[in-house]
């Protein structure tokens, strides 16, 4: 599968990394080139410079023939924008976007976005992990 | 009219003024308590301290009966977000966002923002006015029908000097509607009008053939 991810941050280049082991053709992309130190050495995809609510960006990492975006920059609209232009624009079979507002997130799955809230599901895996063991 | 206006920096402090003068209802929302107090000690309480991207806060200030939403801050994502925000979770009618990078323009449109104001191109329109040297500029912008009407202007540069309007190779659905030659005056350009250097042509052409009446025309 192509897949492009949008930050390079822990999540973002772990990510990556993992995608790129299982042997799909990665595209990371970061505004701080600084981030593409957390790409571990074997990493064999391509690591872009840019902003990825760019549309010159987003055509240079190839989302035109990608399968699937991932957005995971530390910004909610940010994610939320560019997933948007992935879904609607350039009719990325499957976009995924990280937004930390449970009550964003929860509008932008209303619209149709595939959306994760870590906040939500973090809360919720440590109240069954102190309930569980209460 | 009760109009929201997301960001209270230097275009949501003027529009407030602006439509305060104009005895609408208005209401700012700003992240920065600082900006926030600058405001409300300045013009009463016509500032919320918040984030305008948020459901919850837009909720506070009442926004389900606002007639219209402006979201002016620098960042287009969060423009973008308060649009959305107020459009689907609370209905408001119009929503307008200011982009930075023109090439916004019609995702937001596609995303369901109702107007987008466009600061760059704004400025880059009056530069290209006032630069001589450019030989088009864009004037009006019919959104619905995808045509722009243009101001042309005949240099000594251009081949089209001295040719006669039916010789002229325009693009598909272009029309020139008025010839303002540099005496002064107007007249409606025939087939058998010739242009002049001096000459300023208003026509209208569909968006996408901008470049292709600027070759035509200019004959840079």
């Amino acid at each position: 599968m192509k897949v492009v991810i949008m930050g390079c941050g822990r999540v973002g280049a772990r990510l990556a990394s993992l995608l790129d082991e299982d042997g799909h053709q990665v595209t990371v992309l970061d505004n701080d080139t600084y981030s593409f130190r957390r790409l571990p050495p074997s990493f064999s995809g391509t690591a872009l410079y840019g902003n990825g609510t760019d549309e010159e960006t987003l055509k240079k990492a190839g989302i035109e023939d990608a399968d699937v975006f991932v957005a995971l920059t530390q910004g909610d609209n940010r994610n939320v924008m560019s997933c948007q232009i992935a879904k609607h624009v350039f009719k990325v079979p499957r976009v995924v976007c990280r937004i930390y507002d449970p009550l964003r997130e929860e509008m932008y799955n209303a619209l149709g976005l595939e959306t994760l809230s870590p906040t939500k599901i973090f809360a919720q895996m440590l109240r069954e992990k102190i309930e569980g063991e209460g | 009219m009760y109009i929201i206006i997301i960001g209270g920096g230097r275009v949501g402090y003027y529009l407030l003024k602006a439509l305060l003068k104009e005895e609408h209802e208005v209401l700012v929302i700003e992240k920065d308590a600082r900006v926030c107090k600058t405001i409300t000690d300045e013009l009463g309480s016509v500032c919320t301290r918040g984030d305008g991207c948020e459901a919850a806060t837009l909720a506070e200030v009442g926004t389900g009966r606002a007639d219209m939403l402006v979201a002016v801050t620098g960042d287009d994502e969060d423009n973008l977000v308060a649009c959305q925000v107020a459009k689907h979770k609370h209905n408001v009618p119009r929503t307008i966002a200011r982009i930075r990078n023109p090439q916004n323009a019609p995702f937001f449109k596609k995303l369901g923002v109702d107007v987008t104001v466009n600061t760059t191109d704004i400025i880059i329109e009056v530069i290209e006015h006032e630069v001589p040297t450019h030989p088009v500029t864009e004037l009006f912008t019919l959104e619905e029908q995808g045509l722009i009407i243009v101001d042309v202007k005949i240099t000594e540069e251009s081949n089209t000097a001295g040719k006669m309007v039916k010789d002229l190779s325009l693009p598909k659905e272009s029309k020139l509607a008025l010839i303002i030659p540099h005496e002064g005056g107007t007249h409606v350009p025939a087939a058998q009008t010739t242009l002049q250097v001096g000459d300023q042509i208003i026509a209208i052409t569909p968006s996408q053939y901008k470049e292709e009446l600027e070759k035509a025309l200019g004959g840079v």
